[in-house]
Formats: C-alpha cells, structure tokens, sequence
C-alpha cells in the first residue's frame, strides 16, 4: 500500500531526533488523532542549517517527516515556507489517498518551526531595542 | 526482508484453508456440478454432500437438528439475516433491539440501519474487559424487546461473554437471542442447546474451511423472514443455488474441529499465554487488551504507550511478521476501533494496540521469534515520538 520510497523512509529515517538549543520548534497534530510530529530547526545566515524531527504515528507520519527534513535542510526559510504537503507527498512517490490528511502534517510542521523562529527573533529585537 | 522467517499471526483476518478441507472439496469443484434442486443422480449426488455438511455443522454446535442449519455467504450475511430476519418478522410484538456496543460492524450497522427504519436499538456497555454489563441488560430489557444479540467472543479483544448468564436473562422476558460466535467458532466448544441460544451465527474460514460459507442456526419456532428471496432454497429462508464445494469445505472443517478443538485449543492457549506474558515481561508501558483469563485461545492483544499501531505493524512486517491492529491508521476510516474505544481505552492507547492471532500453523518458535524481536522494535519507534518520556530512552 505505501510506495517503495515511504518505505525506505521508514526503514531508515533521515534526521530523527532533536536539537537542544533549536531556533524554532513547532509541533503539530495530536495524539488522540493519532499523528503528533514536531520540527526543530537552526538558522544560520537565514538558511536552514540543521533540522531534525519527532514524530508519533503511522509509517507515513514518519517517513513524511523525515522526507521534509531532507527537502528543507540548507533551504533559505523563503523557499523552506513554500514546500508544500503536495511537494512531499510527491517527492515519497505518493501516499495513498486516506493518508493525505491525517498523516501528511510535516509541511505544516516545518511551517509552524519557522514561525516560531521569527517569532523568537522578534522578540530578541524587542529586548535590545529596550 | 526475504532473509527473515515469515510468520502469519493474523488469523482473525483470514485463514489458511486446512489441506483436509481442500480435498473434500475437489470433488464437488471438478466432478460433481449439479444443482442440489435437480431431480436427476448429478443432483442428488451434490444433495446429498450438502446434507453431509449440514449435519456436520449441526453435530459441531449441538443443534437439535440438522435442518436448523441455513447456510449463507458468510458471517455478514448470517448476522443480517438474524438482526433484519427477526426484526421484520417480529415487528408485531415489539420493535426494540438490543445489542452490545462491541460486536462486529455487521452487527452494528444493521442495527443502525434499523433505527431508520423506525426500531429502537440500545447498545450495552462493557466493563474495561469487554464484558457485557448483565445489570443494563436486565434494565434495558422491555415487554417489546424482540431481539438481543450478543456475540460469543470478540476477535479483538478476545473475551469470551457469559452467554448462559445472558441467555437467562434474555428468556425471562421472551426475548430471541442471536449470538455471532464468528470469533469463536472452532475454538471453544459452543452448545445451543445447553447455552439456550435462539440463533447463532458462524463462519466457515474462522475454522479453516473456504472463505465466502457460512452459516445461521435458527432454533426450530423461531419466527424469521428472510431477507434474500428467490427460488426458495434452505427452507425458502435464503434462495440462491447452494456454494456445494465451498458447505462441503465448511462442513469438513467443521467435523476437524470436533474432532480436535480440545487439544488444538490447549496448545494454542499455551502460545498465548506464552506471548503475552513474554511481551508485558520485555517492555515497559505494556499492557493487554480484553479479559486476562476468559478469552479465546488464539488472541494476544497487546497495546504499547507512546507509539502508532500501523508503525508497529510495517516494522513487524519488515521482520516477516504479519499482525493486526485496531488503530485508525490501519482502517478505511480515521476513528480507532470502536472495540477499544467501549472498553475505556483513550484514542492515543487505541492507536498503540496490536492484535497477534495464532492458529494451526504457528509454533512455539513463532512465538519465541516475536517476543524476541518485539522489543527492540518498540524501543526504536519510542526513539522517534515526542510522546515517549525521557527516562525510557535512557
């Protein structure tokens, strides 16, 4: 049921893990719907540096995961915002139809991770204007 | 992949057709081709078989007699046929349903269906086993009460219902009981007679015979219509020429279990318990799903905190391991198992569940292979949640 590609990525997943000091988190979907993945990403130089994922869920909520890892490591955040869930799902070769949904959360993710980094920035601009 | 072992614990999905059942059979494939309502000796030769099977099939469930055999298509045909049969023909004298809120969608969805037609159904709670509540049967039990229905196992969780107790209680107030022991056939001895059951529902593959046979027993004077009409085959109660070589099957697997359910059964508990304590004993937040002690030989249901039955089951797969789960992720629908969420489980430890069901085929060192594998395969999809607590990584 999952193609050849959603399959190597959940055998093997790219950057699993998490980032201590990240420059944005974000975290979405929750377990009572059986997907919760969360996103840890560093900027440097408004390039994605390091990215790393954790995900709760199906073989597909981790192998989307691990595929946005791959699609937004060393991205300038413009670019990274435009991955869409349609760019991942094609670039696992498709995911089948039901999954489209419920488990195809990783751009939102990655989405919600560079928000809360500019969000993190704005504040740091805040504490030095004052 | 294909170095591992390939094991299949998915029984409750699917059997392997028992090579007895096979051969019985092959005849009525190759040779025998006549319509059991001919006249002529090519008829009667498939009569004859299909009588064979039926008084198998009676034999398996002590049923007064061979005649109260109708068979069907299988297991959701038995148990429409019983929920609509009943309801339609019985409409006179009440139209009050009840049922439990774990039986199988072909219970249920009747029921639902009904409810649009103007009956009322209720649907019992279970207790955190998946008992059925025998105080709300006793309360929701009314004068125009005309059909409870409750099955004898559930294939999900496992556990077996106090069906004599139910029966009793059914019968004070001159109600039908139907019991859909799809789950349970083959596995445990089942007596209509004894257990006071009205109409039972079975299945032919859940005992190694062909997929698409089943049967329902219609205790004699019990009033039913039937819900498929045409030539008036089986007592005018479900036309349609008869599936000879697939009742032959059922038939033939019917008279194997007789003959070994009680060993079979033994061993097979054994496996299971072997399982089960094997996969609490190797891995933290463990636990088991259904009753501890009354359940069916074959079910190992066990549910892991923090991670997603379908991961679970893609890395079983990858070991050669074939199993089930009750997680939405698996399902056409998105909702978890509605047998998991009634026995108090929340959504994010429904999703966790998976179901190992043995059968004939399986082994001790199946087993072992399992509860030796099993753990790192949970420790590995603990790594990628968010879900698991720090100190479990450790």
């Amino acid at each position: 049921m999952y193609s050849e590609k959603v399959m190597e990525h959940f055998r093997n997943p790219r950057n699993m893990g998490e980032i201590k000091d990240a420059d944005g988190v974000g975290t979405v979907g929750n377990p009572v719907c059986g997907d919760m993945m969360t996103i840890y990403i560093k900027v440097k130089d408004n390039r994605i540096e390091d990215i790393k994922f954790k995900t709760f869920g199906c073989g597909a909520a981790i192998a989307t995961s691990s595929m946005i890892t791959e699609l937004a490591k060393g991205k300038t955040l413009e670019e990274a915002l435009k991955i869409t869930r349609k760019d991942v799902a094609d670039a696992l070769e498709g995911l089948p139809p039901v999954k489209m949904h419920c488990s195809n959360l990783a751009a939102d993710a990655l989405k919600a991770a560079i928000e809360d980094y500019y969000r993190k920035q704005k504040e740091k601009e805040k504490v030095e204007i004052k | 992949m294909s170095t591992y072992k390939k094991i299949y614990m998915d029984n409750v999905a699917g059997k392997p057709v028992d090579p007895r059942v096979i051969d019985a059979m092959m005849p009525f494939i190759k040779e025998f081709y006549g319509n059991p309502s001919s006249v002529h000796s090519f008829g009667y030769e498939s009569k004859k078989a299909l009588e064979e099977a039926r008084a198998k099939i009676a034999k398996l469930i002590n049923a007064e007699k061979a005649e109260s055999i109708i068979f069907t298509s299988g297991a959701t045909e038995s148990n429409n046929m019983a929920i609509k049969g009943v309801a339609y023909r019985n409409m006179d004298k009440g139209k009050h349903i009840i049922t439990s809120s774990i039986e199988h969608m072909s219970i249920i969805n009747p029921c639902k269906y009904l409810k649009t037609k103007g009956f009322d159904v209720t649907f019992l709670p279970v207790d955190k086993y998946g008992l059925v509540d025998l105080d709300s049967l006793e309360r929701e039990l009314r004068e125009d009460t005309i059909l409870v229905s409750i099955q004898y196992a559930n294939s999900e969780i496992g556990t077996i219902q106090p069906i004599r107790e139910i029966s009793q209680i059914v019968h004070r107030k001159n109600a039908y009981l139907h019991v859909d022991a799809t789950a349970a056939n083959g596995q445990i001895p089942i007596d209509v007679q004894k257990d006071g059951i009205d109409l039972l529902t079975l299945s032919s593959n859940d005992m190694y015979g062909p997929k698409g046979v089943g049967a329902l027993y219609i205790r004699s004077g019990v009033r039913i219509e039937p819900i498929i009409h045409g030539g008036g085959q089986e007592r005018g109660l479900r036309s349609g020429t008869e599936n000879v070589p697939g009742i032959v099957g059922f038939g033939k697997a019917a008279e194997i279990a007789v003959n070994e359910m009680r060993a079979e059964s033994e061993r097979l508990s054994r496996l299971r318990d072997k399982l089960i304590k094997g996969l609490l004993e190797s891995i933290p937040y463990a636990f088991l799903n259904g009753h501890p002690t009354n359940r069916l030989p074959d079910n190992a249901a066990v549910r892991f905190s923090f991670i997603e039955g379908e991961s679970i089951l893609l890395s079983l797969d990858m070991m050669g391991v074939a199993a089930s789960s009750g997680s939405a992720c698996t399902a056409k629908t998105l909702e978890p198992s509605h047998v998991l969420l009634a026995i108090g489980l929340k959504h994010e430890e429904a999703h966790g569940s998976v179901l190992f069901t043995l059968g004939r085929q399986n082994t001790e060192d199946d087993v072992d292979y399992v509860i030796q594998i099993m753990p790192d395969i949970v420790k590995r999809l603990r790594m990628f949640s968010p879900l698991t607590p720090k100190e479990l990584l450790g």
